[in-house]
């Protein structure tokens, strides 16, 4: 019993610093392949970035009208429908977009990545990488995050734009509520540092999930099973690491 | 070929929106440019109570910013507020008479200063200081009012 729980904790320990190293050295390529390689982080960019665009507007429409119309359903009791842009955005801007945005970026491109390179691992292209003298952590796992991290500050941003239009369709459009008043509380609430922290959080989130994706793509057992096992613990992971790191920014930045 | 050209359009697309995006984030939810002049003058007035007014704070005249609150000090020696805030050149014709009032945009809305035209043919100028002026209206105050003198005129007597 006793035995059991010590070999557990040595191993999540010795995990955690497989992937502190195993960050330290995508670090430590990541200058030289964004300055020498930098077609290679380009084509990243489009499959982590350009291809989840569609799940990422889509989401922040209708996200942004649900901010809307549950804000408007509580506000009305009040009589200050006048203030839904207020709710909306602050809650778009500093908390549910950048959120949302690593979701679904950790379901779209991070489960992509993952099983690409657990593929790539289970039919031996990077042992074959390996022989050839090419470092597989160099042109394999550094594109993918350099990629994922330039991806998703622009996706949040995307998608709070998105997300603040649909809540605009919905308070303004659809429940009446003055175009003006929603965009002038709007403006008049939110501050410099509220989107300074959705966009710190992008960042952080961008690091967290390209490097969860990667690196277990890059760790998985390398047969069908195991690259299955691995895209499941991304999205897991991710999801865990997110929802824990937005906390943390938001107490900070309270 | 063809496949790059399509893979290099999309990431420019997609560079292009959030670029867009970041930079409408920036500078259209917030509030902090929608008063942004270099040509202004100042002027001050002193408050019994300027409530939660804030630096930055619009000032307004007919319901139009004209300016914006730029410091708020205690006098020590008045024992009052001393509110100093900047007005766009372009107005130069408000008569210095003018009446200085703390007011709340809607109900749950931030306060700001909202000038009324006075009568005199002088007009404000760089440095002067508004002298007819309406504190914040707070609350507390006029809840405590309200319980220790019950109800204003007319509401209380239809119970008879």
């Amino acid at each position: 019993m006793f035995r059991e729980i010590w070999d557990t904790g040595i191993r999540s320990l010795r995990d955690l610093g497989a992937m502190t190293l195993f960050f330290l050295r995508l670090l430590q390529y990541t200058p030289e392949v964004l300055f020498r390689r930098f077609r290679l982080v380009v084509y990243q960019v489009y499959n982590a970035g350009a291809l989840s665009l569609v799940v990422i507007m889509i989401s922040g429409l209708f996200v942004g009208g649900v901010l809307a119309l549950l804000a408007y359903s509580s506000l009305e009791q009040f009589n200050a429908e006048d203030t839904t842009g207020i709710f909306a955005g602050l809650g778009l801007i500093k908390g549910v977009g950048p959120v949302f945005t690593a979701l679904l970026f950790a379901g779209r491109a991070g489960t992509a990545l993952t099983s690409e390179i657990g593929l790539m691992k289970a039919t031996d292209q990077l042992s074959a990488m390996e022989m050839m003298a090419v470092d597989p952590l160099r042109y394999v796992a550094v594109p993918r995050f350099v990629g994922g991290l330039i991806a998703m500050p622009l996706l949040t941003a995307i998608f709070t734009g998105i997300g603040l239009f649909g809540a605009h369709l919905v308070a303004v459009e659809q429940l009446g509520v003055d175009v003006g008043s929603y965009w002038q509380q709007l403006q008049n609430v939110v501050d410099p540092e509220d989107v300074r922290e959705g966009i710190t959080k992008s960042i952080v989130f961008g690091f967290v999930a390209s490097l969860v994706a990667v690196w277990e793509g890059y760790n998985s057992t390398p047969t069908a099973e195991g690259v299955g096992r691995a895209t499941t613990r991304t999205v897991v992971s991710t999801s865990i690491a997110v929802l824990f790191f937005n906390y943390m920014i938001t107490a900070i930045y309270l | 070929m063809q496949q790059t050209r399509t893979m290099e359009i999309g990431t420019g697309l997609f560079a292009l929106l959030g670029i867009g995006a970041l930079f409408f984030l920036t500078t259209q939810t917030t509030g902090s440019d929608d008063f942004n002049v270099d040509d202004t003058y100042e002027v001050s007035a002193r408050f019994d109570n300027v409530g939660s007014l804030k630096a930055r704070a619009p000032v307004s005249m007919s319901g139009v910013t004209i300016g914006r609150v730029t410091d708020i000090r205690f006098d020590s020696d008045s024992l009052e507020a001393v509110v100093t805030f900047v007005v766009d050149s372009q107005y130069d014709q408000i008569p210095d008479d003018s009446d200085a009032s703390i007011l709340t945009s809607g109900l749950l809305g931030s306060q700001y200063i909202g000038l009324t035209a006075g009568g005199s043919m002088l007009y404000l100028e760089d440095g002067s200081e508004i002298l007819f002026t309406q504190s914040a209206i707070l609350l507390e105050n006029i809840i405590g009012k309200f319980l220790i003198s019950g109800p204003p005129d007319g509401e209380g007597e239809e119970e008879q």
